[in-house]
């Protein structure tokens, strides 16, 4: 006896497309503004403009030598012709972050809020985690056709599992006196989660974030098989043609966009000072250590 | 021995603050079933293999008046910290009622327990638990900005605080920027800042060092001296509970053993629990120079006809070098020696024994803790004499008497 799952499957997203056209004409709507403006002003800033972005954040949160190697690579990006194309990617890739970020971090802290919560969306996240990622693909294009637009939701579905994953976990290893504090000063629960729960679970949230970005990235190169666009169409093309050369290049670039927002990321999430930082940051009174007497 | 000392709270008719009855913490998944096997009399570990649940806080009962210091002593695992929290509810009580200024605080709604928490009960932690993204000013500030109160009111409220525990200048700092004594001085000011009139203080002073925690248990006393207010202390140390606690509450194994000054529990310790704390305490911290004060020395009531000649006779008759000279009101007078006296009569003053006084005598005031004196009875040649408010003399130490006591709980 053999189970049809994939009959099931299929008449579901009939069912779906049958019965809720308007309301996924309105998400398609959303996310198309979202990552339509994104890439708008990525693409309508120069060159020169952007590399100066990427050189100065690089600066400013991790330091020089990290600044220069960004700025090198990045210019060699654009003297590979792929400078648009990782704008592309790159507004792709802010796009998903941001929606997966906006459901992510909401559903993190109703897990870490609730056991039953984290007990029901756990195995959901290590569905969504493990399922091979050109399989979003299918239902993404049926729904919403092809384009950008498919090609963020496919990627935030593959990339959301660490932002919340990682939410819950940081609000839940906060230090249960912290938590005693808030309480015993009188936060409502809103009061504890923003003045104690986040400010505290920040190192591990920006390290979900982090890992959000660095799936996306990999997922956006994937989802350039349903015309999302940027380098994936590069890497694409190389597929096709088997044309090593120009499938190089496309690696090299995403590799690049990788390393940046990697590093990048990162910094928000620890407090490491670069040489340069104190130039952006408001200086810290260090008065001489002294033990104060009545 | 009894004697009055200015810290009993129970002779001037202070209000109750806090009051606890009958009060039980249950951990675990089946709190009525404990309660009853509790209640028929199954110990707590028949109690957890039957239900899993322990037992926190066991019928514990007792009232903390205005205004004083009340300290919660305890081993771990007695349940301190515990009923601590059960007083602003950060751990909720099985059963039992918890009155603050007769507003039952187990049972009051979640609205009026955060406005409660945030008005009148203020808590101060053992490690601190200083917000680490936020400056010093910030961290003091804290329970005013949940509060609600404005950007400028609160900053100048928790400057003051900050002042009033000697922490002036750190206001931006980061709390990893400052020593464990100063972190405690901005955790207190936290507590402070939004003026409630009780404190919890879990542990507050104890992950601090030696030094530091004694500077700011005086710390708190001159605080509550300047603006008093009910401090409930958690603390392990019997030390510390002896320097700082108008009463102290022993508890053991969940429940209350014995409420008392630490002059009742140190004279009379309700059981070998309760002994066993000041096994290794320091007795001269407890002690105070009236307990010790012997009437073992000679004493002449001046007066006319009494010669030196019949003192030096009686200081023969009882075989003692010195005497203690009083007044007909039993007033201090001073202190003679056999050669004093000798000396004054082979100068033919024979009938003055205030020429006889012995010139480095100074008499010591009851209330003085022996640990004060210590030095100054080792360094004497005789006996100190010990006298009360009213110069009437009350005996005096000698060095034998206070190695005597010294030793006693030893």
């Amino acid at each position: 006896m053999t189970f049809d799952i994939g009959d099931g499957v299929d008449s579901a997203v009939n069912y779906v497309l049958d019965n809720f056209a308007p309301l996924l004409d309105l998400i398609a709507a959303a996310i198309g503004a979202v990552t339509n403006s994104i890439q708008a002003l990525l693409l309508a800033m120069p060159m020169s403009v952007g590399l100066a972005i990427f050189v100065l954040l690089s600066l400013w949160r991790v330091g020089f030598g990290f600044a220069a190697l960004a700025g090198l690579s990045l210019f060699l990006v654009d003297h590979m012709g792929l400078w648009s194309a990782m704008m592309e990617t790159l507004s792709l890739v802010l796009a998903s972050t941001l929606v997966a970020i906006l459901i992510g971090l909401p559903l993190g802290i109703a897990m870490a809020r609730s056991d039953r919560v984290a007990a029901i969306v756990r195995p959901v996240l290590d569905l969504m985690q493990t399922m091979p990622a050109f399989v979003y693909l299918i239902p993404a294009a049926m729904f919403f056709g092809l384009g950008a637009v498919p090609g963020t939701i496919a990627t935030v579905i593959f990339s959301m599992p660490p932002v919340v994953r990682l939410t819950n976990l940081g609000i839940r290893q906060v230090h249960v006196e912290f938590i005693e504090a808030g309480n015993a000063f009188g936060c409502t629960a809103l009061q504890l989660l923003c003045k104690v729960q986040l400010p505290n679970a920040m190192p591990s949230l920006m390290a979900g974030i982090n890992q959000t970005i660095m799936l996306s990235l990999s997922m956006v190169v994937i989802a350039s098989m349903i015309g999302a666009g940027g380098i994936g169409n590069t890497v694409l093309t190389g597929i096709q043609r088997l044309d090593v050369g120009t499938g190089f290049e496309g690696g090299l670039a995403v590799v690049i966009l990788a390393v940046v927002l990697d590093r990048l990321t990162q910094s928000f999430g620890k407090e490491r000072a670069s040489p340069w930082r104190s130039l952006f940051r408001r200086q810290v009174y260090q008065p001489e250590v002294s033990t104060a007497t009545a | 021995m009894a004697f009055a000392t200015e810290s009993d709270p129970t002779a001037n008719n202070r209000p109750v603050k806090i009051s606890i009855k009958n009060v039980f913490k249950v951990f675990g998944e089946r709190p009525e079933q404990a309660l009853r096997l509790l209640s028929a009399g199954k110990t707590k570990a028949e109690i957890h293999a039957a239900t899993g649940c322990t037992i926190g806080v066991n019928n514990a009962s007792f009232d903390v008046l205005a205004g004083e210091i009340f300290v919660i002593m305890g081993l771990s695992g007695s349940g301190k910290s515990t009923m601590l929290r059960l007083i602003n509810r950060l751990i909720e009580p099985t059963t039992g009622s918890i009155e603050i200024e007769r507003r039952d605080v187990a049972r009051m709604p979640r609205s009026e327990l955060i406005e409660l928490r945030r008005h009148d009960i203020s808590m101060v932690f053992q490690s601190f638990a200083l917000l680490p993204n936020r400056t010093v000013i910030d961290n003091a500030a804290f329970g005013l900005e949940v509060a609600g109160i404005s950007e400028t009111e609160r900053k100048q409220r928790a400057r003051a605080a900050l002042q009033a525990v000697g922490l002036d200048g750190y206001d931006d700092s980061r709390p990893d920027q400052l020593s464990g004594g100063m972190k405690q001085r901005v955790g207190l000011a936290r507590a402070l800042a939004g003026e409630a009139s009780v404190l919890l203080m879990d542990e507050a002073f104890s992950a601090l060092d030696p030094l530091i925690r004694t500077e700011m248990q005086d710390e708190l006393v001159r605080l509550q001296a300047e603006h008093s207010r009910t401090i409930v202390f958690v603390s392990h140390d019997l030390d510390e509970a002896i320097r700082i606690g108008d009463r102290i509450c022993i508890m053991q194994n969940g429940e209350v053993v014995q409420v008392g000054t630490p002059d009742e529990i140190v004279l009379k310790p309700a059981n070998d629990y309760v002994r066993s704390f000041f096994r290794n305490v320091d007795v001269s911290r407890v002690f105070r120079a009236g307990d010790v004060a012997r009437k073992t020395q000679v004493t002449i009531i001046e007066r006319q006809g009494v010669s030196a000649a019949a003192a030096l006779e009686r200081m023969e008759h009882f075989n003692r070098d010195v005497a203690i000279i009083l007044g007909r009101d039993k007033t201090y007078h001073g202190m003679v020696s056999r050669t004093s006296l000798i000396e004054t009569a082979r100068d033919g003053a024979g009938h003055s024994y205030r020429r006889a006084f012995l010139p480095d005598i100074e008499p010591i005031p009851a209330s003085e803790s022996l640990s004060t004196v210590l030095g100054t009875v080792a360094a004497s040649t005789f006996p100190v004499p010990v006298i009360d408010e009213a110069n009437r003399y009350l005996g005096s130490i000698s060095k034998s008497a206070l190695l005597e006591t010294l030793d006693r709980t030893a």
